[in-house]
């Protein structure tokens, strides 16, 4: 494919990079090159080996096999630090920030050097103009959206002028209108002669910008290509080695009949600590047989709205929250879900399953009370029997994938573990099924399967309400969507209005009517 | 050079299972060793230590009686340490317990009936659970860290039975010695087997504390919260348990059976109050709790080897003429080797390599 002469062109060339844990073959004989003046695609599933190999690019982890080549010289990374000084910068998925720090404290800490603090926030806010990245240097990271946070992230990282950025699912946590300003500074710095790895699996956005892409799948390079010829779907098949399978929502039976079954009424909650969110009168009615999804960038009120609706935190007023006509505001955990209500929360370890309990344990965790009849004997003897039997017919249905009998949660793979949790909810078919991020980390064929279910569990007549971030999937299984942003609840829009241009004005905190107006005017 | 500790990937069952007995040959080597640097032939203290006490039937009572407070003790803490509650004063528990359970003996020595006994046992339970209740509270209302007021409530319970026995409950016919009355017959918890030792009934009841421990720990949902809300918090919230209620059930537990094991050393190994009634029960039954791998049945094993510990202590002190401390030097040991241990069962060491100077960046 390559000459050898255009190799040694190339900034980075990888050759035969391998990763092993255990017996997992994380990064199995992988190879990249990288150009100058190139922004480069990684794609793949969770679990391909992505972070592997960027982890071990940014010396981070140490590879087992292969060789680096930087500027045709070969280089071994073993730190950070090494990877910093020879030019490789990276802004990372989940950030690094000291949230009671301003942002220019927050950019000095990460530079060995004794400048002062005054001067970096002058070069902050010069590259900050030079890029197009507007932001305050003197303003409390607290205080910040999570766009302009990662603002701060890349600023570091520009600071550090590197030859080559790595980008982690840059766009994870960003509005469609925020990711659009990111791709124009990515742009530009392209044509500064910077080169950027962007790892992401989000295909429309990989087709738009990038000028080339590797495709990992289990550990394996299955494929170079330039993603401007590819179609979505066929980097969707290269990436799933598969057909994806397609979820189908056949048409709502939305008829103002059906009765309200899960009802929100001025709903508030004052902060729990400094940097939490309150949630300030919600307002929301979700129909038996229908999906609603609220969708908003991370960390506007959406963990606070699902613990206050799983009762995990009790409201002040019983109407505050009511399941099928009951004022359960008072209740606890147990007495909703004993109204028919189930909850998937978003962190899988440690909160909807306990990492080091086995499976039939964890199916006890939520049924011990809708199901005490089955689980649990006179005196409070657990039946063992009859929950290995409940948990096996879950893990049919669901097709989690397990290496032992019974293996503790935490054994089973992010996807698996979420199949199975959905599931064991599933299993009780709830009348109010409340999601929070249904399919974080899970890949696509597990996505598919539990958004299928979701839809299929409203049809049967059942109220469904997701709370997520990614937008892909709102639109997938929803029937109507609101935004949350900073504690508020917009105005339920109904799926056949809703766009992403709309949905995005919304979660950067434009108002209804503002959105109506703009899109009009577009 | 820099050391680290590596999680692994898989831990071995087998070392799991094998763990306390490894923790234990390394305990005895690390003790042969400390004897040949005082002075002592290495193999004929071990003998004296660990084996010639269990070669005679009245010296097996005695580690029955010395056992049973460890027992009793450490099966309560194993309910709250799997919890994630950190009493550390079960010293102070056990205190109060005896305190509280010699009310009756002491202050109504001509009340005498059968039902004393009961009604004392009783008393030294709540008296244990009361005393536990305190940094329940505490953690509960105030969120207090319980390790340390736990912890300093000991001191109170000890100086407040010294006060006691020198003060108001001195024996007014005993000398002027810092003793109560001796218990009345009533009041005394028989011997097992009188004709051939001083084991009482106390260790039965540790016996059976542990049996029904062990079933509410392995096989009821009592046992599944405990577990739930010790290992992740936010897991035990989510399936509706209160993790307030944890407090005060581990609270309890620990501190009512401390205080059964306090009553039952004074009203069946000692026979009055004295200024001091325990070598440290309470603090060693942290040691016996972990070594017994806070599951009640090992507690029972691990109670019996400690117990030896205390009795092999006084045997050398006579047979060799060391200090009775060698006795906490080894409990100290045995629990570095099983902490340490453990540890080794999940991580493995990695001296890290050095560092390659760095360029300032």
């Amino acid at each position: 494919m390559n000459t050898t002469s255009e190799q040694r062109k190339n900034l980075l060339n990888v050759r035969g990079l391998t990763k092993v844990f255990g017996t997992l073959v994380a990064c199995d004989h992988v190879d990249l090159a990288i150009g100058h003046g190139e922004i480069h695609a990684l794609l793949g599933e969770n679990g391909a080996g992505k972070s592997t190999l960027v982890k071990m690019l940014f010396g981070s982890l140490e590879p087992a096999d292969g060789t680096i080549e930087w500027n045709g010289d070969i280089v071994s990374i073993s730190t950070p630090a090494e990877a910093r000084h020879l030019g490789i910068g990276m802004v990372f998925q989940h950030f690094s920030l000291f949230e009671a720090l301003t942002a220019a404290e927050n950019i000095a800490l990460s530079l060995d050097t004794q400048t002062p603090i005054t001067t970096i926030a002058e070069k902050a806010r010069e590259v900050s103009q030079a890029y197009g990245l507007p932001l305050d240097p003197y303003s409390l990271v607290g205080d910040l959206s999570v766009g302009e946070r990662q603002r701060i992230e890349i600023i570091r990282c520009l600071l550090q002028e590197p030859q080559l950025i790595i980008l982690d699912e840059p766009t994870s946590v960003l509005t469609p209108q925020e990711a659009d300003k990111l791709f124009e500074t990515l742009e530009r710095l392209r044509d500064e002669g910077k080169s950027i790895l962007y790892i992401s699996h989000r295909l429309e956005e990989v087709k738009r910008m990038c000028d080339n892409a590797t495709v990992l799948r289990h550990g394996k390079v299955v494929g170079h290509c330039d993603p401007r010829r590819e179609t979505a779907s066929s980097l969707a098949n290269m990436m799933v080695g598969s057909e994806v399978g397609k979820v189908v929502r056949p048409a709502s039976p939305m008829s103002d009949a059906a009765e309200p079954v899960l009802e929100i009424r001025a709903l508030s909650r004052p902060p729990d600590g400094p940097f939490s969110v309150p949630l300030r009168d919600i307002w929301m009615t979700v129909h038996g047989g229908e999906v609603l999804g609220i969708a908003g960038v991370a960390g506007n009120g959406q963990g606070e709205l699902f613990e206050a609706i799983s009762g995990e935190v009790t409201q002040r007023a019983a109407g505050e929250v009511r399941i099928r006509g009951t004022d359960a505001g008072l209740l606890g955990i147990s007495k909703r879900r004993l109204l028919g209500a189930a909850f998937v929360p978003e962190e899988r370890l440690g909160h909807g399953a306990a990492p080091e309990l086995r499976l039939t344990e964890n199916l006890l965790l939520a049924r011990h009370r809708t199901d005490q009849a089955s689980y649990v004997a006179a005196g409070g003897v657990i039946r063992r029997d009859a929950l290995t039997k409940a948990t096996k017919r879950i893990v049919d249905i669901m097709d989690v994938r397990k290496s032992a009998e019974d293996p503790e949660a935490s054994a089973l793979s992010g996807g698996n573990l979420q199949k199975f949790i959905i599931g064991r909810e599933l299993d009780r078919s709830p009348r109010v099924m409340v999601v929070n991020q249904p399919t974080w980390g899970v890949d696509a064929g597990a996505a598919a399967r539990i958004r299928q279910a979701l839809i299929d569990l409203a049809r049967s007549g059942s109220a469904v309400l997701v709370i997520s971030q990614d937008l892909d999937e709102l639109f997938e299984v929803c029937d109507a969507i609101s935004v949350m942003h900073n504690g508020h609840l917009s105005q339920p829009m109904p799926i056949a209005e809703a766009t992403f241009e709309k949905i995005g004005l919304l979660m950067g905190g434009a108002e209804g009517a503002e959105v109506s107006h703009a899109a009009g005017a577009s | 050079m820099r050391i680290e500790l590596i999680k692994r990937p898989q831990h071995s069952a087998l070392f799991s299972a094998l763990s306390p007995f490894i923790a234990f040959a390394l305990t005895l080597a690390a003790g042969g060793i400390l004897f040949a640097i005082l002075g002592k032939s290495p193999l004929a203290a071990l003998y004296s230590y660990f084996i010639e006490p269990l070669t005679e039937i009245w010296s097996l009572h005695e580690l029955a009686v010395k056992a049973t407070p460890l027992i009793l003790i450490a099966v309560g803490l194993s309910v709250c340490f799997q919890s994630n509650n950190w009493n550390i004063g079960a010293e102070g528990q056990f205190i109060v317990g005896a305190i509280t359970g010699s009310i009756m003996p002491v202050l109504l020595p001509d009340f005498q009936f059968w039902f004393v006994l009961p009604l004392i046992l009783i008393f030294g339970f709540a008296g244990g659970a009361a005393y536990g209740s305190v940094p329940a509270f505490l953690k509960v209302r105030f969120n207090t860290n319980e390790i340390l007021s736990s912890l300093m409530l000991v001191y109170v319970a000890q100086l407040f039975l010294d006060w006691l026995v020198r003060g108001p409950w001195r024996n007014p016919e005993g000398f002027n010695f810092p003793e109560t009355r001796q218990f009345h017959s009533f009041a005394i918890l028989p011997e097992i087997l009188p004709a051939s030792g001083r084991a009482h009934w106390g260790f039965v009841f540790a016996l059976l504390a542990a049996l029904v421990l062990w079933f509410l720990l392995s096989r009821t949902m009592k046992g599944f919260e405990v577990k739930l809300i010790g290992q992740s918090p936010r897991a035990g919230a989510f399936a509706g348990f209160s993790d307030k209620r944890m407090i005060y059930f581990a609270f309890l537990v620990s501190g009512g059976l401390a205080g059964l094991a306090g009553i039952s050393e004074v009203s069946g190994a000692i026979g009055q109050l004295r200024p001091v009634i325990s070598p440290g029960y309470g603090f060693t039954a942290i040691i016996v709790a972990f070594l017994g791998r806070l599951n009640p049945l090992g507690i029972v094993a691990a109670g019996l080897v400690l117990a030896l510990s205390y009795l092999g202590g006084e045997a050398a002190q006579i047979s060799l003429g060391v200090s009775d401390k060698t006795a906490r030097v080894f409990q100290g040991l045995l629990l570095f080797f099983v902490l340490a241990c453990d540890t080794l069962i999940h991580y493995r060491i990695r001296l890290g390599t050095a560092q390659k100077p760095e360029g300032t960046a």
